[in-house]
């Protein structure tokens, strides 16, 4: 259900950048709805971004993944269970680059050998190999594309191009990040809908982002190597964008605005969706705090009054019983009529 | 365990996920499949809200009349002071990583034991009542209205997670369900619905100073009858400071310890080591407790319960804390002691008196757990160890969820292990270390009346307990949790019948040399020792 719905939205993203595109709404499709994505998205981004800094983080809860700083001869596992800053940021960087938690992801099976139930675990490390093949080429993608907003090409995205291109098949030449984010995105979908328990947690949510990025991907890639689109023409459209001064090129077709408003509504639903994980994971407590609070002292900024209950209010309530168990005491019992008749 | 199904009946999982969306069925409340509620004359107590008689299996659960509002302002309140729980509800991508990994979704196959759908549970809320996608698009963006209906479901799942951290592990945004579950706790609490098994440990636990309620003179009592055990084993006779004033350390561990079977041979094994080493220190019976079911209530409540440790170390003059062997209690003094309680002026940073190693890594806290002392000690050949009287056990360790994922002490009790005992074999890699799994009964779910849960949750655990005995003959699993010393028996007894129970000092009990003991034939538990007996 989601995932038909979810297709059927980004086909009617589609057709209404054609039909709008075919009926002369060019600058709408080209400046108008770009600029309020790129708008959206940066202040939704940052909105996001501080109102969850502005909730403070009370506790150190770092999810320790191995041994802690102890004793000088026990070995500790730095990169798991940081005892400081230093390390977090070593154990985030490698969260952040290599998804090193994903990494560990293990698939659990039951079954039965002679006579007895095995719960037996399987390395499973598809998942991570194809959300970080999607991530990079994602990377890579992205900063090919500054080649349309950028003059002259700056070197690092000149690189890119060279090194994505680098097995020199076809013309225009093929780039493998072309090929690899499409089997990823395929990936992620094929699983979300055959594995039946990612099925079964998939929301509308999951599915329309796939179905987008592999609109924006397919319409990219038609552009490039089917349809030959007019490349000089798209360039200096884009270069008119960054320059707010948007002129329309005629000779470029409407498979070219069909994959600016898929990228529109990217950035538009952004910030108001899962893709916010691209921030997130950067605060995430679990994994952006050292485990050292036995070691500093840290200030919970809304640290209720302490109120407990106290050993005198304890000894109130056990004095006679203590001290006939020859157990100290603060106070000692009170004479009271009864004991001071018997002492006499 | 009347009620519980056979191991075989109880293996017949079924892992296929129900036609019907998850946000479509609803959990049918059985004797067995939930936790008594608080008494009413506890829950007042205390001071929680909405004390009265109920029952989950009753229709009407008896809500404060503005329940959706306390729910609404409560929600938005922790938002606002827990950074993960914003993060939490917002940034999971459903990708299922944590599905599998929880011991009850393992054990059970229910779909909402599923880390993600779990918090799901919670977040559809979230969703309805704080997100403009969520109000506009209902369950399109998933998000479900709030009905009482969703309120008992989130009491049903959300004490069918043990926060034991397994799920954050493998997360690639490192979302932990023990936050989701401790926030959705405090929610159901601020409504009056708790459960009777971890309410009336905090009572006890504030009023008494212990969750089990022993008082003062019984506590003594205790004591003195277990140095009398010590005496009968060793020749040797102990009577351990309380409650006395002027010692250099006070001695702190989880009141499981001295109450219960096997607990108390752990407890022994303490104070024979302390006893050994001329160790200045004294325990205490108004810090009678390391546990604090205090967590598993409110932020507030494991605060007002951990303050007593500073107070009674500070009102006795004590140097440092010394901590025994508890899971739970060192997720509390790891992660939240200092910052809710702390600093400790009035405290020194622990020194060991006998080797003069320096804690740094409790150079805070002040508090030490005890098997880094002992493997200090050991270290520096400061105790003598004769292993051979462990020879009559086969042992491996269960890392506790707490100390694992919420500290990470796993060397220290594996280095006391191999040196008490000579026959050590761990667990599947899977199953160990920070990929442990909970005993399923963690967090307060240590109750009886949900046994068949309990075994459920304890399959991982109890397949990889069967896995190394049937392997390598262990007849004897040792742990560092007294929560653990409780629940794992019967866990055993159901998936690997014949394997015992055991704290780590009570190892150390066994295998210490004391001066001036008699000839060892009994163990800690007066058994006879292979070899020994009739001499």
């Amino acid at each position: 259900m989601s995932f038909f719905i979810s297709f059927l939205l980004v086909l009617a993203f589609g057709s209404l950048a054609y039909l709008g595109v075919e009926s002369g709404y060019k600058l709408m499709f080209a400046a108008i709805i770009p600029y309020v994505a790129v708008g959206v998205f940066v202040f939704g981004f940052v909105y996001k971004l501080i109102d969850w800094a502005r909730s403070p983080v009370p506790f150190r809860i770092p999810t320790t993944g191995g041994q802690q700083k102890s004793l000088d001869w026990i070995k500790t596992d730095y990169l798991d269970n940081p005892p400081n800053k230093g390390w977090t940021v070593g154990r985030m960087i490698l969260e952040i680059l290599t998804f090193r938690s994903l990494f560990r992801n293990t698939s659990m099976n039951l079954r039965w050998q002679d006579g007895e139930p095995r719960v037996v675990y399987y390395s499973e490390k598809w998942l991570w190999l194809f959300a970080l093949a999607f991530h990079y080429c994602f990377l890579v993608i992205f900063i090919r594309h500054f080649r349309f907003f950028m003059e002259p090409v700056p070197l690092l995205v000149q690189g890119a191009e060279f090194f994505d291109g680098i097995l020199e098949i076809g013309a225009p030449r093929l780039y493998q990040t072309d090929l690899i984010i499409i089997a990823a995105l395929l990936f992620l979908l094929l699983r979300r809908i055959f594995d039946n328990k990612v099925r079964y947690i998939s929301l509308l949510s999951d599915y329309f982002p796939l179905f987008l990025l592999l609109s924006i991907v397919g319409t990219g890639l038609w552009m490039r190597y089917f349809a030959k689109t007019d490349i000089v023409g798209v360039k200096q459209m884009t270069m008119s964008l960054v320059q707010f001064n948007p002129v329309i090129v005629d000779s470029v077709g409407a498979i070219f605005y069909m994959h600016l408003f898929f990228v529109s509504i990217l950035l538009i639903y952004f910030p108001f969706s899962k893709l916010m994980h691209m921030g997130g994971v950067f605060l995430s407590p679990t994994r952006n705090l050292p485990n050292d609070s036995r070691m500093k002292h840290h200030v919970n900024p809304w640290n209720p009054p302490k109120k407990y209950h106290t050993y005198e209010a304890y000894e109130d309530d056990f004095r006679e019983v203590m001290v006939e168990a020859g157990l100290p005491v603060e106070k000692q019992p009170e004479e009271t009529p009864e004991t001071k008749a018997e002492a006499e | 365990m009347a009620n519980v199904p056979t191991p075989e009946e109880l293996l017949k999982i079924n892992y296929s996920m129900p036609d019907k969306g998850w946000m479509d069925m609803k959990p049918v409340f059985k004797d067995g499949n939930f936790c008594y509620p608080g008494k009413p004359d506890v829950i007042k107590e205390i001071g929680f809200p909405n004390p009265r008689e109920w029952s989950p299996k009753d229709d009407d659960w008896q809500l404060p009349e503005n329940w959706m509002e306390i729910l609404h302002d409560g929600m938005k309140d922790r938002l606002e002071r827990y950074r993960s729980f914003k993060i939490f509800m917002d940034i999971c991508v459903r990708c299922g990583a944590c599905a599998d990994k929880c011991h009850f979704f393992i054990g059970g196959g229910d779909p909402k034991n599923m880390p993600v759908l779990r918090a799901e549970l919670l977040r559809s809320i979230y969703r309805k009542e704080f997100t403009t996608a969520g109000k506009i698009l209902g369950k399109l963006a998933g998000a479900r209205p709030l009905t009482q209906d969703v309120v008992k479901e989130w009491f049903y799942y959300f004490y069918q997670c043990t926060e034991c951290r397994r799920c954050s592990l493998y997360c690639p945004y490192g979302i932990d369900t023990a936050e989701v579950t401790m926030m959705a706790r405090e929610l159901l609490h601020l409504l009056g619905i708790n459960i009777n098994w971890i309410m009336e440990p905090v009572r006890n636990c504030n009023r008494m100073g212990n969750h089990l309620g022993i008082q003062p003179h019984a506590f003594k009592d205790i004591v003195e009858f277990l140095c009398e055990d010590i005496e009968e084993v060793t020749g040797i006779k102990i009577d351990p400071p309380i409650n006395e004033k002027g010692h250099e350390i006070l001695f702190i561990t989880p009141s499981g310890d001295v109450f219960a079977d096997p607990g108390v041979y752990t407890f022994m094994g303490y104070l024979m080591l302390f006893h050994e080493l001329g160790l200045d220190y004294t325990l205490s019976t108004y810090a009678s407790e390391g546990g604090n079911f205090g967590l598993f209530t409110s932020h507030e409540m494991m605060k007002k319960l951990n303050a007593k440790m500073y107070a009674e170390a500070e009102r006795l003059g004590s140097k440092w804390i010394l901590g025994g062997e508890c899971g739970h209690m060192w997720r509390v003094i790891n992660q939240y002691m200092d910052t809710h309680n702390g600093p400790a002026p009035f405290l020194e940073v622990p020194k060991n008196p006998i080797t003069g190693t320096v804690f740094e890594n409790a150079r805070q806290t002040k508090m030490v757990h005890i098997t880094e002392f002992t493997a200090d000690l050991i270290k520096h050949d400061k105790i003598r160890l004769d292993p051979s009287r462990n020879d009559h056990l086969r042992v491996t360790f269960h890392d506790s969820c707490n100390p694992a994922r919420g500290m990470g002490l796993f060397d220290e009790p594996r280095y006391v292990i191999k040196n008490a005992v000579r026959n050590y074999f761990d667990m599947p890699p899977s199953t160990i270390r920070e990929h442990t799994y909970c005993c399923a009964g963690g967090s307060g779910l240590n109750t009886d009346e949900i046994m068949e849960i309990r075994m459920r949750g304890g399959l991982p655990r109890g397949n990889a307990l069967r896995h190394v005995q049937r392997e390598h003959d262990v007849n004897m699993m040792s742990c560092i949790c007294a929560i653990d010393r409780a629940t794992l028996i019967p866990l055993a007894d159901y998936w690997a019948p014949g394997v015992g129970i055991c704290g780590v000092h009570e190892l150390v009990g066994n295998a210490l040399i004391m001066k001036g003991e008699k000839k060892r034939t009994m163990d800690l538990r007066q058994e006879e020792l292979p070899g020994m007996e009739g001499e």
